[in-house]
């Protein structure tokens, strides 16, 4: 077993796990955050998006034990950010999601991409979402709540 | 699936690193970005007696810069260069392939010497660092040594490092502003693997011309007659056509069929056009 300290979704974690675990099934059944959904496990649908020091990566393809000393944020670890609120309400309105089991990657590669000004349009959105497969919406109600919510958090950081 | 149990260690520094791998010479793996490694661990390809973990050496995350040429740890992210964050020798060239290869999540943690390790033939950093002529700082138990980045890898996943050495570094030869290149990746979806890909370089000031293909059946393909015809001052598509379809026929042990022909073709008159252009 490997010791690890993180902090997951801002409060600090210590445990102890067998060096095979991946970053997802710890914290799904270490933590108890199943809103990280694993699927291929090969790095190839991007359902098990989280962040790990503020960037995007897949949860199944970095082990916990490789996760030390790091910061983790999951989509339970984004409730009051209001990016993400204006995410979750245009995927609400504009129907995008179905099963949802690819909603929670969906969600934070988008707020990555709108963070980094890379959703300006939506071809841009539609590159940038190449890495998560959804297999009941056909994508088209995906990149227009992203769109809308880019459009959204523009608006904003102009008035900043 | 789940990888198969194994240890794991993580050294504080590259000689300890290299310490762990020579003990351990042909049961452990080193683990750097893991966005190759892990799928084969998860998919039980690989089943390694033991990770060392290199993935946050400082030494593998250095930078330099001179004059002439640009260094780049290993440890760097496709994503450091994606976003410029480590200084660019190649007049944007790098920034622009970081930016078609996989996913952002996969580019924040899968790293430059990760890539020209594991020599997948259709990926892009080796092709990419052969077009550039860098060359490729590598550690073991014997000491340092620089190989050259043109013919670093020699098979589909073969590549001249030790099985007890690591790659620590690349030294890229910076492209005068007068230097221009191409690069066409043909894939199926943004992101997927090269089913054909070709990078062009030519700097006049340096009388410098590589044309090279990547995902092509082995190592990367460095078409001669291309490159020649890329340096000298005056082009002609017409005589450039001619040497990319020369350089194909030369290329037999590659046993590309009348597909991949075309494939190779097109990615390498798409890059070559974007430089005469």
């Amino acid at each position: 077993m490997t010791a690890i300290r993180v902090i997951v979704n801002g409060a600090e974690v210590i445990d102890n796990v067998a060096p095979r675990t991946s970053l997802g099934d710890w914290l799904r059944e270490g933590r108890n955050l199943t809103g990280t959904h694993l699927a291929c496990e090969h790095g190839v649908c991007g359902a098990c998006t989280v962040l790990v020091d503020g960037e995007p990566i897949r949860a199944c393809l970095m082990l916990a034990a490789a996760g030390e000393g790091s910061e983790v944020r999951t989509i339970e670890g984004f409730d009051a950010d209001p990016l993400m609120m204006a995410l979750r309400d245009a995927f609400h309105r504009r129907h995008a999601l179905q099963c949802g089991f690819c909603t929670s990657g969906m969600l934070i590669t988008a707020w990555d991409l709108i963070r980094r000004g890379k959703a300006s349009s939506a071809a841009e959105i539609r590159r940038g979402l190449a890495g998560n497969i959804c297999r009941c919406t056909g994508y088209t109600n995906i990149v227009a709540a992203i769109a809308e919510a880019a459009t959204a958090a523009e608006g904003v950081g102009d008035g900043e | 699936m789940k990888a198969a149990a194994f240890d794991y260690v993580r050294p504080r520094n590259v000689a300890a690193a290299v310490d762990l791998l020579a003990a351990d010479k042909g049961q452990a793996q080193l683990l750097a970005g893991g966005q190759s490694l892990l799928p084969l661990l998860n998919l039980r390809l690989a089943s390694p007696a033991r990770l060392i973990d290199i993935s946050r050496l400082p030494e593998l995350a250095m930078t330099d810069e001179d004059d002439a040429t640009v260094t780049l740890g290993a440890g760097v992210t496709h994503a450091m260069i994606e976003d410029r964050r480590v200084p660019d020798p190649s007049q944007g060239l790098m920034p622009h392939v970081a930016l078609g290869l996989a996913y952002r999540a996969v580019r924040n943690r899968g790293t430059l010497g990760g890539s020209l390790a594991l020599a997948d033939p259709a990926a892009e950093w080796p092709a990419v660092l052969a077009a550039l002529e860098a060359e490729i700082g590598v550690v073991g138990p014997n000491g340092r040594r620089r190989l050259s980045g043109t013919n670093f890898a020699t098979g589909i996943y073969a590549t001249r490092l030790a099985e007890d050495e690591i790659v620590t570094a690349l030294r890229i030869p910076k492209l005068s502003r007068a230097a221009r290149w191409g690069y066409a990746k043909l894939a199926r979806k943004a992101g997927a693997f090269a089913d054909a890909l070709a990078v062009a370089v030519a700097d006049p000031r340096r009388g410098y011309g590589r044309v090279v293909l990547g995902a092509a059946n082995g190592p990367p393909l460095v078409m001669t007659e291309a490159g020649r015809a890329l340096a000298g001052t005056r082009r002609d598509p017409e005589q450039l056509r001619r040497a990319v379809e020369t350089d194909l026929d030369s290329a037999a042990d590659r046993r590309f069929d009348a597909y991949q022909r075309r494939l190779h073709r097109a990615a390498a008159m798409r890059a070559i056009v974007q430089v005469i252009q």
